[in-house]
């Protein structure tokens, strides 16, 4: 007999992060027991807790920190070819976060400041397998489409589990008091 | 609101808001009559305590068929005034995503955040995102002042400041310089940094800043992030709080000269 095709099938879901500190990873975790009810409904593509490195054909992705080098581009752009919906997770993928306070500052004057010894020598690493910095922290929706936001430093357990529910079972997500926050 | 406040007014000083019937004492504004009335119209440069100055537009409301702000815009009987529309509530988003944009108002990081109108007024109206290119400008921080910042990534240039410190601390410390997208704050100073102006922690100056550009030193997170005025309600349900705050003369400190005359 064949398997009953009326079954749905698992939404798949891609998570990064890029110029973040994988606080809003973090906070994922934190929807706890919540987990095995998702594993349910989702699997995982690529993402730290699969560790996949690269990504394929997703129905959602969730982009974690903002834009700060080359190669947060390319895996930005591969999550938006990937993902159907493509979802910026936190202050920093929203508004560039903390790395953006860079933002006002020459980063090679940045760079040559950082990397100077006590004795004034300047040892900038320059391997090239290191990606190049861009001249500015660039939110994500400045790079690519963005469907949602999801702001917050990083935002709640509750609120990452309120908007992927609103989102997996075809609701408008709809963040509000008090789940929606900035800080 | 109740019968009994009703006959407090005379009966030709009504208009409504919304459709609903808001008294006024002849002279007030319409944002005033609102808050008095225990209906929320959303503002950010206005103070009860301070003249109206009609500048963040926030409080836009359309007065038979026009916009124009409820702060300055005075009540007069039986005008029709729409406020929690749809279409204003769009337009207010904006406003306040392209103030998000223009400054470096970093959330995560101020230690306003919780007690920030502007925050307050972005939750309330759900904006999720600043949606515009950030300008991220180079703004300068002058901490040089013993007890009070001025860090200006976060002026929204309401003037509430320059209005404190000119008509009630009678000062002049602040005033508004340059012009369009150059507009900053300015102080009053030889070397126009906070030391050497007049302000001192007791000023109503230090205290009035609705944003975290001019904030009392060392008490920033005497309340935790998660337990202030803007966590506890949204800000359109805190009308009361609104109407009647006062600019506290220093902040979070308990009052201590209770005893004399």
């Amino acid at each position: 007999m064949n398997a009953p095709r009326d079954l749905p099938r698992k939404l798949r879901v891609a998570t990064t992060s890029l110029s973040g500190c994988f606080g809003c990873h973090m906070s994922f975790l934190d929807i706890d027991e919540r987990l095995l009810e998702l594993a349910h409904l989702v699997e995982f593509d690529r993402s730290p807790i699969t560790d996949i490195k690269h990504c394929g054909p997703c129905d959602i992705g969730l982009v974690e920190g903002g834009v700060c080098n080359a190669e947060n581009v390319h895996v930005l752009h591969e999550l938006r070819k990937n993902c159907k919906v493509l979802v910026a997770l936190g202050a920093c993928a929203v508004g560039g976060g903390l790395p953006a306070q860079r933002n006002n500052l020459d980063v090679a004057k940045c760079l040559t400041q950082i990397y100077r010894t006590e004795s004034g020598e300047v040892a900038v690493p320059n391997d090239p397998e290191l990606p190049l910095l861009l001249d500015k922290v660039y939110p994500i929706n400045e790079i690519v489409r963005v469907d949602y936001f999801l702001p917050g430093c990083p935002p709640s357990g509750d609120t990452i589990w309120k908007f992927l529910t609103d989102l997996l079972t075809g609701r408008t997500p709809r963040i509000e008091h008090p789940l929606l926050k900035f800080d | 609101m109740s019968d009994s406040m009703n006959s407090v007014f005379d009966s030709a000083n009504t208009f409504t808001i919304d459709g609903r019937r808001v008294p006024f004492k002849p002279g007030q504004t319409i944002l005033h009559a609102a808050l008095e009335a225990g209906v929320y119209i959303p503002h950010l440069c206005h103070h009860p305590e301070l003249k109206p100055h009609g500048s963040c537009k926030l409080c836009t409301v359309t007065v038979n068929g026009r916009n124009g702000s409820a702060c300055t815009a005075r009540a007069m009987p039986g005008l029709e005034v729409e406020n929690d529309t749809p279409a204003l509530n769009d337009r207010r988003r904006v406003l306040l995503q392209m103030l998000f944009v223009e400054g470096n108002h970093f959330c995560p990081g101020c230690e306003k955040s919780g007690n920030c109108q502007l925050q307050a007024l972005a939750y309330d109206l759900e904006m999720l995102a600043p949606h515009f290119r950030h300008a991220f400008p180079e703004r300068p921080v002058d901490a040089s002042h013993p007890d009070v910042w001025l860090d200006l990534n976060r002026c929204v240039m309401c003037e509430l400041c320059v209005r404190a410190s000119r008509d009630l601390d009678g000062k002049s410390v602040f005033m508004l310089a340059g012009r369009g997208a150059e507009s900053k704050v300015v102080v009053n100073s030889p070397t126009g940094l906070l030391k050497d102006s007049a302000l001192s922690i007791d000023d109503r100056a230090a205290h009035v800043c609705p944003v975290g550009a001019i904030l009392p030193k060392r008490v920033g997170y005497a309340v935790p992030i998660g337990e202030r005025q803007f966590d506890q309600a949204t800000i359109s349900h805190q009308v009361d709080y609104l109407a009647r705050r006062t600019i506290p003369i220093k902040a979070v400190e308990p009052a201590t000269e209770t005893e004399g005359a």
